[in-house]
């Protein structure tokens, strides 16, 4: 199978120090995968990789079949990019760089259609320098789309961009990635994460710490119960018939899968204790799991 | 670009401009003999490659490289080859502009230039090689360095260059173990080779084209192999 994206065993080492080792991540074509994980976990390590800014140490790289160091050109003509620290001339207005920029691809998006996009309408002459952080990342992306590309890598999209703006730039993942583009995008916002990515890999010290959908990623299926008032957890899973563990005194993570029944046996269970259930949820949030897992894996590493 | 940002302006017109206004018309510096703007304007024609291709042009790419629009531009299909061939065309714009300006200044100082039609081949030949030198040391030292060392580094060596060159202090003035460092200079053998064209009609010598040639080969190659974009 050609995957878009398809980096295998790779390692990336600025000198002694090994920032991407053994990682192995695909994209196909019409997926999103979300890459997490903490500040120095080799994120962007591993999207300037993949966009030939240096070469693996090890292992290989491609983008739709080609080398990104020695095909470049044809790699990037194929491939919108959002960087961290990408820049535009100081004087540029979105559409001054748009014009120019148009000029480096063969058959371009027309700039008007993208500025619509990108609600880039109101700051479409205003210098580089004067947009906010918002509009200026949202101009990045402008540029990222303009060639028709069949795969994105953004890095941290949504990075100082205001509410209004996010939505747009959700907007157009989604629509991207209903026209079959592929989209590798690095953030910080697991949130976001949760919302828009068909995948996850969360990097951890340089390596994949562990990858799948969010389902997979969510781990076993478990009722998470937060109550009025503080149970003892023996009771809970004496009625439940499953381990049953306090995450605090108000909140019970019970390993079972929530169906009616279960949720009739708790809520009566509550009631003959003089409690009642404030909430219920049927899974980890991605937040925890993330949590939960780089505390494993931080723990693992003390050990 | 170059002629919206002032300080891009000051340096590749308003300098050189005052330069030959200030050794032409005072007499801070020896002079080889003649009218002293016939000494004094190849050299500033010498200064404008200097300040154009090398300073103004390693100071923009720094802050580019710095600014994070080359690391935008190596994502596009631009190519370094043809964001390299647009540099150097801005460039050469930029020097003919500055060397109409400086040739219209000098005129009315009374310059008469020698050396003939084949003198202009000569000179037109000496400072493309001596703009391809500095520009590929230029782009060395923007490809390398952080921003704002760059930007003192290419200030530096503009200084000394424009001093050690033959540029507003004649050869001759300087001791004679120091002239073989001055030719082997790109901005040196350039302003050697237009003084002898432009101030005495003589041809430039076999060291100055060596020099020359030697520096527009090796410094873009060093600059292609050691730049980076990020």
């Amino acid at each position: 199978m050609s995957y878009a994206v398809d980096v295998n065993q790779l390692e990336v080492a600025f000198g002694d120090l090994r920032a991407i080792e053994d990682v192995t991540v695909h994209v196909n074509y019409g997926e999103v995968v979300a890459l997490l994980g903490p500040n120095g976990a080799g994120k962007t390590t591993l999207v300037e990789t993949l966009l030939g800014f240096r070469a693996p140490s090890a292992g290989t790289v491609r983008l739709h079949g080609l080398n990104p160091t020695r095909d470049h050109r044809e790699v990037v003509a194929r491939t919108g990019a959002l960087l961290q620290r990408g820049g535009v001339w100081a004087p540029m207005s979105p559409r001054d760089v748009l014009r120019l920029s148009a000029s480096y691809y063969e058959a371009p998006r027309g700039i008007e259609e993208l500025i619509a996009l990108l609600a880039l309408g109101g700051c479409a002459r205003t210098p580089w320098r004067r947009l906010s952080g918002g509009e200026q990342q949202r101009t990045l992306l402008a540029l990222a789309l303009l060639g028709r590309p069949r795969a994105l890598v953004l890095d941290e999209p949504t990075t100082a961009v205001d509410p209004e703006g996010r939505q747009v730039i959700r907007d157009i993942i989604t629509t991207e990635r209903e026209r079959g583009c592929a989209l590798l995008i690095t953030t910080h916002e697991l949130d976001e994460a949760e919302r828009l990515a068909d995948r996850l890999v969360v990097l951890h010290r340089g390596r994949v710490l562990i990858q799948g959908t969010l389902e997979e990623l969510a781990g076993e299926p478990e009722m998470i119960v937060q109550t009025s008032g503080p149970i003892d957890p023996a009771g809970l899973a004496a009625v439940l018939g499953c381990s049953v563990t306090a995450e605090n005194p108000l909140e019970l993570r019970c390993a079972v899968e929530s169906n009616p029944e279960r949720i009739a046996k708790v809520t009566n269970y509550l009631a003959s204790l003089g409690l009642s259930m404030v909430s219920l949820r049927t899974r980890a949030s991605l937040e925890e799991r993330y949590l939960e897992l780089l505390g494993d894996e931080r723990n693992g590493a003390r050990r | 670009m170059t002629i919206r940002r002032g300080e891009t302006l000051l340096l590749t017109v308003g300098i050189p401009v005052t330069l030959l206004l200030f050794f032409s018309l005072t007499h801070v510096t020896t002079n080889p003999g003649g009218p002293r703007v016939d000494f004094v304007a190849p050299g500033i024609l010498a200064l404008c490659v200097l300040s154009t291709s090398l300073v103004a042009l390693s100071i923009a790419t720094g802050f580019e490289r710095s600014s994070g629009v080359l690391r935008r531009l190596w994502v596009t299909p631009l190519g370094q080859r043809r964001l390299i061939g647009a540099k150097i065309a801005g460039v050469l714009v930029t020097e003919v502009i500055q060397i109409v300006v400086l040739s219209l200044v000098a005129l009315t100082l009374t310059w008469r230039p020698r050396g003939g039609p084949a003198g202009v081949a000569e000179v037109a030949l000496a400072l493309v090689l001596g703009t391809a030198g500095c520009a590929g040391i230029g782009l060395a030292l923007a490809g390398r360095l952080r921003a704002e060392v760059n930007l003192a580094a290419s200030n530096g060596l503009y200084l000394v260059l424009l001093l050690l060159s033959g540029i507003v202090v004649p050869l001759t003035s300087l001791p004679s173990a120091l002239r073989r460092v001055v030719i082997a200079l790109p901005s040196g053998a350039m302003a050697q080779s237009l003084h002898l064209v432009l101030g005495h009609g003589v041809a430039p010598t076999g060291a100055d084209w060596l020099s020359l040639g030697l520096w527009a080969v090796a410094a873009p190659l060093l600059a292609a192999r050691t730049f980076r974009f990020d």
